[in-house]
């Protein structure tokens, strides 16, 4: 019985997690518009989100260390998301490759996105309580 | 959690943008000051801005890790009454470039707009997330 709420809740909660990820990602590029030589990352949601629900980001290599200052390698990204590079528009003589306006859209995006999820969450909630009080 | 993160970043930010502002202003204040603690001329400070990572999962923050005092070559202007002249009666000013300044003032303030608005985003989603269950 508990198992089966927990599966009604499971893709949502990584959707979540994912989008809470993304949000983080989005908020390094803006903050670091003006670093020299800051590559501007992503992730692909849709991928990411098959890969979590297919319990593919579960067997995410990690690598061994010795102190807490060692690389940890991509492996060790939540639901096993893979990070990617983005694509340049308009090159800078700095080495830098956010664009403003596709990480505000995106961090918009993301935003409403996630409100949307948040939404479908207290459905979900409301509907199971529902179902319990149901006489 | 991940929204926490957005926190500290954007947080880690608005210090690196504000860091920026402060030289910006401190060139801007010293445009004309033709001696400094030192007795020379001043020189016009730029900060240095540097990735940081502040989780292990990706997130990285920005850190002000020097400031520099600016290559560019002292403005020379002819001024033989100033005490200051040398005997060619060449004063050596500071080596503030005050349009550089603005544009860079106009350019910090918007970044740190930008990371304003991240942050109350991160807020508005962190209490509708909270409120989940109610």
């Amino acid at each position: 019985m508990i198992d089966r709420l927990d599966k009604e809740l499971t893709f949502s909660r990584t959707a979540l997690g994912l989008r809470g990820y993304q949000q983080e990602l989005l908020a390094s590029n803006i903050a670091n518009a003006d670093t020299p030589n800051y590559k501007a990352r992503d992730i692909d949601f849709k991928s990411a989100l098959q890969n979590a629900m297919s319990g593919k980001g579960d067997g995410s290599v990690t690598m061994n260390t010795t102190s807490s200052r060692h690389l940890q390698g991509d492996g060790a990204t939540p639901y096993g998301a893979t990070l990617k590079y983005r694509t340049e528009y308009q090159s800078n003589v700095d080495g830098n490759t956010v664009n403003m306006d596709i990480e505000r859209t995106a961090f918009a995006e993301n935003s409403i996105q996630m409100e949307a999820l948040l939404t479908f969450v207290r459905g979900q909630f409301s509907d199971l309580r529902n179902a319990m009080s149901a006489t | 959690m991940s929204l926490n993160n957005v926190f500290g970043i954007a947080s880690s930010a608005l210090t690196a943008q504000s860091a920026r502002l402060n030289t910006t202003a401190s060139n801007l204040a010293n445009a004309d000051s033709v001696a400094g603690a030192d007795g020379q001329p001043y020189r016009a400070k730029q900060v240095v801005f540097k990735a940081m990572p502040v989780t292990e999962q990706g997130g990285i923050g920005v850190r002000v890790t020097q400031v520099v005092d600016s290559a560019a070559p002292l403005r020379l202007v002819y001024d033989p009454k100033s005490p200051a002249a040398n005997e060619q009666g060449y004063v050596s000013m500071p080596n503030v470039n005050v349009v550089e300044e603005m544009v860079n003032m106009i350019s910090a303030s918007r970044a740190y707009q930008n990371n304003v608005e991240v942050m109350n985003t991160a807020k508005t989603l962190m209490q509708k997330t909270l409120a989940i269950g109610q």
